[in-house]
């Protein structure tokens, strides 16, 4: 186990290298300077600016200044907001994005799980159909429609809610809702899947046949197999749920890190993007590896390696 | 007795009542059975045939046609879907919104299922260090979260139809790639390949030629599967405005545009919302029906 940790956490560092150099190139290869959106700068101006980012330099030069500050996760000043570190800005838009993101997956377990352990057992009643038609509509209304929807419903028709900002519990509802709708959907079809199978399996006719309670053989035996497509499925759920609060965090004015990098894509501002990415992508692994452990431990049939 | 008396099958093949059904009529049948694939598969057919046909259809509305005095107006006789502020038919802005989205979703996956089967393909056949390579490659892709490529893609290079089309293809293949290589691996033990190997074939030709058609089913699920998530991720990126430029619109582009004057006229928020998640809703049916079909005992992916 141990060693099976090291060794993905040693497959980090070239991972993380390979993205930094694409993400890297790509920028500074694009046309287009971070400065040329700006009208009627002087060339001294635009000459002075590019110095203080050191963009004057060789690229090969720039390159290995950026890795070396990358290590240290030091991405240097925002090219939009000079007085900003890229640094400041992920460590504050992502305590918004993660609440905001976790959230969405607590509430995303805690229905959807309960969700497709009753379809199971229900396995082709009418509730079982209702539940997965309603599960397969959740997946497909995309958040960015189902977003102004529920702003529709319940804040400019019913006044419940705010319709924007971040500001108090109340303010959390509709855009955790928003982001978590679809995973809810999905958690609830996984699971369902994945009880059908396991309670198909002997082990569960010979624990009915030695006459445990059906409430001990579904949630006890049952369910701890069960839901093990649901775990694997938290990784790629993660991914989702960070491009899912790119929409989210700007439909409902979320001071959140997909804002920032939104934002920073349009003004093209090279060490905010670069940094938000890198970032994403080391937390992602850093989940990925989690989930993986999690895994192992849930079901004593897959070895580490 | 013969060397291998045990391997002959126990019943006679020509003793077998009726005619032997292929993998395909077997899977056609079942398709057809399904309840919801079916309308599925209608609702697709003839929202496409809207959208290729848009242009020709003399009952449409020219969808840029503005009406300043008109506005925007609720949903009526004249105008299905109501118009929107520039007094613009919201009937007609779907359909030709339809036109992009389904263009998009479907050249999206074809790139993705040209560069996805290929990559699977040559490095479950080819094994060792090179697959070893190539699905390391896969690997760290995965670890990106594929719209931070597109959207740098995008913003970095430029917001053209053309770039979207090959951004969202070059994020989407690394789950074909990870299918077909698997599908690949076991059937290249299989007998078939060592006889075509005996009667000479070269490998790019077991590869292509007999080894990809049979990875077919697995991959026509996927691949109906992925045009939903491309479709999805186009309007995605039109929404937050980094992806189908004005004057063309997507459904995205509608859906976004509706939003911000949400308040005032919902009907622009909802009618394209409506039609691209009954789009969605519609693959993603297909799919499900066609893994049935094709693949039945495949139950693990089946949520």
């Amino acid at each position: 186990m141990t060693a099976f940790v090291l060794r993905r956490l040693l497959l980090f560092v070239p991972t993380l290298w390979v993205i930094a150099t694409l993400t890297f190139f790509m920028v500074r290869l694009a046309p287009g300077g971070p400065f040329n959106a700006e009208r009627d700068i002087p060339q001294a101006a635009r000459e002075q600016l590019m110095r203080q980012y050191g963009l004057d330099r060789p690229l090969g030069e720039q390159y290995v200044t950026f890795l070396a500050n990358a290590v240290r996760l030091d991405f240097g000043p925002s090219y939009k907001f000079p007085t900003r570190q890229v640094r400041e800005i992920i460590a504050e838009g992502f305590r918004v994005s993660a609440e905001l993101g976790g959230w969405a997956l607590l509430v995303a377990v805690l229905l959807g799980v309960p969700i497709g352990v009753i379809a199971a057992l229900r396995q082709n009643s009418a509730l079982d159909a209702a539940a997965m038609a309603a599960a397969l509509a959740g997946v497909s209304v995309p958040n960015f429609v189902l977003g102004p929807l529920l702003v529709l419903v319940f804040s400019l028709t019913l006044y419940w809610l705010p319709p924007a900002l971040w500001q108090g519990p109340e303010s959390r509802v509709l855009p955790v809702l928003t982001l978590a709708t679809a995973y809810v959907a999905y958690v609830a079809r996984l699971t369902r899947a994945g009880m059908l199978e396991v309670l198909r399996q002997d082990f569960i006719r010979t624990a009915r046949a030695k006459g445990l309670p059906e409430r001990r053989v579904v949630f006890q035996h049952a369910l701890k197999l069960g839901v093990l497509p649901v775990v694997s499925y938290l990784g790629p759920a993660a991914a989702g749920l960070i491009m899912g609060s790119l929409v989210v965090e700007q439909i409902f004015a979320v001071p959140g890190l997909g804002r920032y990098l939104v934002n920073g894509a349009f003004n093209r501002d090279y060490t905010l993007v670069m940094g938000v990415v890198l970032f994403y992508a080391g937390f992602l692994m850093a989940l990925n590896l989690l989930v993986d452990v999690a895994y192992a431990w849930l079901d004593p049939r897959v070895e580490l390696r | 007795m013969s060397a291998l008396p045990l391997a002959r099958p126990a019943v006679e093949p020509d003793t077998a009542p009726g005619p032997p059904a292929s993998l395909w009529s077997d899977a056609w049948r079942r398709l057809r059975r399904n309840r919801v694939a079916v309308p599925a598969a209608f609702f697709l057919a003839f929202v496409s045939m809207l959208a290729l046909f848009a242009p020709w259809l003399s009952g449409l509305a020219d969808p840029a046609a503005q009406d300043l005095r008109l506005g925007a107006t609720w949903p009526s006789v004249a105008h299905w879907f109501g118009t929107d502020e520039l007094g613009r038919d919201a009937f007609a802005r779907v359909v030709y919104g339809g036109r992009i989205s389904l263009l998009v979703g479907l050249v999206g996956t074809l790139v993705s299922l040209v560069i996805g089967v290929s990559w699977g393909a040559v490095a479950g056949y080819a094994g060792g260090k090179l697959d070893e390579l190539m699905m390391r490659v896969v690997d760290v892709l995965y670890a990106l979260p594929n719209i931070f490529l597109v959207i740098l893609l995008l913003v970095f290079f430029s917001r053209s139809l053309l770039m979207l089309f090959v951004a969202l293809g070059l994020v989407q293949w690394l789950t074909m790639a990870r299918i077909v290589r698997g599908q690949v691996l076991s059937l290249k033990q299989q007998t078939f390949v060592e006889a075509a190997r005996a009667l000479g074939a070269t490998d790019p030709s077991i590869v292509f030629r007999h080894i990809v058609p049979n990875t077919l089913g697995p991959v026509i699920v996927y691949t109906t599967l992925t045009v939903p998530a491309v479709i999805l991720q186009e309007a995605f990126l039109s929404f937050l405005g980094l992806g189908v430029q004005p004057p063309a619109a997507s459904w995205g582009t509608l859906v976004s545009d509706g939003a911000r004057v949400l308040a005032l006229f919902p009907w622009l928020v909802l009618f394209p919302g409506l039609a691209l998640s009954l789009t969605l809703l519609a693959f993603n049916f297909l799919g499900d029906g066609l893994r049935d079909a094709l693949d039945p005992q495949d139950r693990r992916e089946s949520a």
